[in-house]
């Protein structure tokens, strides 16, 4: 059974991939509606087409870090050029999002050759610097300097008063896939206590993350991507075998620089605006999170520490006291309002306490992130089976690991 | 002419005058063994050869062309592997792969886009890489993780990765440095094999005197940055000049 070029193994991978994605409206919404879990469903549109796009823009970063070790603080950028890119072709054609995102992933594969060139003279922290300082150019940029393009603080927008020579008559107002409006739902049925929303954008979103998903699937069993994981191991093998390793390097940051496009273009085609936040250092910050706390050069890493962010970000974010009440009336008085006062730390507007928590723990006890702990826990069922010991020629520890199975 | 032609090299560091006057020339299908005591200069040398230093006079001619301002990949393209004091080998990865990089070096050059292609694929590359495993006894370790293996089976390793690329010369930087007894000898056969096997030009640098008598044809022996005396192993063993260098003054 091979399948685009697929070992067995990886094809087995890939089908869990797109099923889980395309199952994912039903996946995030285990509890009825109106019971006390309900807090927990995450399974609305808006939600859900975030875990798509961040899940696309850490794809894309893993490529570049999980692979070769070089840490970029400067992905946000791309994903600033691709909101604008988007939105500037809704301003000047129309609302149909086939014209701004391929040129979203061109743009910002050009700007991040421009970045990568440069940044890529120096290795290690040097180049992490680098990226950071051109991502805070880029972002004071666009808030200042560049206005007429950007639209500054504002943010970019379309107005009445746009071009947009393609528009139709007919055609929908909001960003749409030649008439499939994004914004809108195409199924919302209801079973019982349970409602699932079946989303336009969501699914539009899903497909792209499934195929570029699949691309770097690829570009990891590829003598390509085997050349980036040497650099990670040893460039100085690498240089005396005869290997340049700069352009290598520099193809990947493109590369990643073009998912984070991608993602970026996404973000406007969800919802058509554009602003420098995007940009910000902050933005970058959270895709290097995302890639180290689902574990760094594996495939399904990053798309797990994306969703788990974005699911914290923004469950946790919406329990406030009222809710806390709700859950801990049941208990005596004094005890009730301890209870919230302790647990209000760590939800709320705090949410962010409880993730640098988890971020310790995972960093911590399980270096690989939670593929890592997956691969553990999938061993301990599978105990009988391991021969244990390191030395043995079959076991071979650090071969891409594989996961999510 | 030999297929590596220095001449006149001299490299100084700040106070301290590294190299001065250096000429050789390494024949074809020969083993030239570089030998000294310790801050003879061996290793500067071996660096100007590689691209890591450039000498601040004299020439190295590789093949006719000369190396100097070259960068070590373009180098190794042009036929110099290099094999380290300690073994460099790229850790994470399986022993196989670490030896279809070699291939791959060898067959693409120093860099071109393959993303869509896939390693297992190669067929090409993955026959030559385990044909290079058999002949190093290493096949059955091919799935190992290369940094989990002994100091001995990562020179071996390293080995095979500069013999995949069937280079026109291997440069062998100290081979048995803080080797065991038997791993030396192990690394003596090795190299035997090698020279019986294939016609390979080998260059050693070497600080223990033993390796280089079963191995080499020629000797050069370096003292103080300038080459003493250039002959047979035979004729270099009783030499009173070899002697003064090696075991001071006195004796």
């Amino acid at each position: 059974m091979k399948f685009l070029g697929l070992s067995r193994k990886d094809t087995r991978f890939l089908i869990i991939v797109i099923l889980l994605t395309l199952a994912t409206p039903i996946l995030l919404q285990p509890f009825p509606e109106g019971s006390g879990l309900a807090t927990f469903n995450a399974g609305y549109p808006d939600l859900m087409q975030r875990f798509a796009i961040f899940g696309i823009f850490a794809i894309g970063f893993n490529i570049l870090f999980g692979l070769t070790g070089y840490l970029s603080f400067g992905h946000a950028a791309f994903l600033g050029v691709g909101s604008y890119t988007v939105v500037w072709m809704y301003k000047l054609l129309d609302y149909n999002v086939i014209w701004g995102l391929p040129l979203a992933v061109i743009f910002s594969g050009l700007f991040a050759l421009l970045i990568g060139y440069v940044s890529l003279r120096r290795s290690g922290i040097y180049f992490s610097i680098l990226t950071l300082a051109f991502a805070q150019m880029s972002y004071n940029l666009a808030y200042s300097v560049l206005t007429p393009i950007t639209n500054g603080e504002t943010g970019l927008q379309v107005y009445g008063n746009d071009a947009q020579v393609l528009l139709g008559a007919n055609e929908p107002t909001s960003p749409h896939f030649f008439g499939i409006v994004m914004r809108e739902n195409f199924w919302e049925p209801t079973f019982g206590g349970w409602s699932f929303t079946f989303n336009n954008g969501y699914y539009f979103t899903a497909v792209i993350a499934i195929i570029v998903f699949y691309i770097s699937l690829r570009i990891f069993r590829s003598p390509f991507g085997l050349m980036l994981r040497a650099i990670k191991t040893n460039q100085t093998r690498l240089n005396y075998t005869g290997i340049n390793a700069r352009p290598y390097t520099l193809a990947a940051f493109v590369i990643s620089g073009m998912y984070a496009g991608l993602a970026g273009g996404l973000m406007a085609a969800m919802d058509p605006l554009a602003g420098a936040e995007r940009m910000q250092w902050t933005a970058s910050g959270e895709v290097v999170l995302m890639t180290i706390l689902g574990g760094a050069g594996t495939l399904m890493g990053p798309i797990l520490g994306a969703g788990f962010i974005k699911y914290f970000e923004n469950i946790f974010s919406k329990i406030n006291d009222q809710v806390l009440h709700g859950w801990f009336a049941f208990l005596p008085d004094g005890l009730e309002d301890f209870l919230i006062g302790v647990s209000h730390f760590f939800v709320g507007k705090s949410w962010h306490l409880t993730l640098g928590l988890l971020f310790m723990l995972v960093v911590i006890f399980l270096p690989g992130g939670l593929v890592e702990g997956g691969q553990r826990i999938a061993g301990l069922f599978r105990k009988k089976k391991t021969t244990g010991g390191g030395g043995d020629p079959e076991h071979h520890p650090k071969e891409t690991p594989h996961v999510a199975e | 002419m030999g297929i590596l032609e220095v001449k006149g090299v001299g490299k100084r560091f700040g106070g301290l005058q590294a190299l001065s006057e250096v000429t050789l020339s390494v024949a074809e299908n020969s083993v030239h063994a570089i030998i000294g005591p310790n801050g003879a200069g061996k290793s500067t040398l071996l660096n100007c050869f590689v691209g890591k230093l450039i000498p601040d006079t004299g020439s190295v001619m590789f093949d006719g062309q000369s190396v100097l301002g070259r960068k070590p990949h373009e180098i190794n393209q042009m036929g110099i592997s290099r094999v380290f004091q300690t073994p460099e080998i790229f850790g994470d990865l399986t022993v196989m792969e670490n030896v279809m990089i070699s291939c791959f070096a060898k067959r693409d050059g120093a860099f071109r886009l393959h993303p869509f292609e896939t390693v297992a694929h190669e067929q090409d590359i993955v026959e030559q890489a385990e044909q290079m495993l058999m002949d190093v006894n290493m096949i059955d370790k091919r799935r190992m993780h290369a940094a989990s293996m002994s100091r001995g089976d990562k020179r071996r390793l390293e080995m095979a990765m500069c013999l995949a690329q069937e280079p026109k010369l291997l440069l062998l930087d100290e081979p048995t440095a803080g080797m065991a007894r038997a791993d030396t000898n192990n690394t003596i056969d090795l190299l035997k094999e090698i020279k019986e096997k294939r016609d390979i030009t080998m260059a050693i640098i070497e600080h223990d005197m033993h390796v280089v008598f079963s191995l080499a044809d020629r000797i050069t022996v370096l003292a103080q940055g300038t080459p003493l005396v250039e002959d047979t192993p035979e004729n270099i063993k009783g030499h009173p000049k070899v002697k003064e260098a090696y075991l001071g003054e006195s004796a």
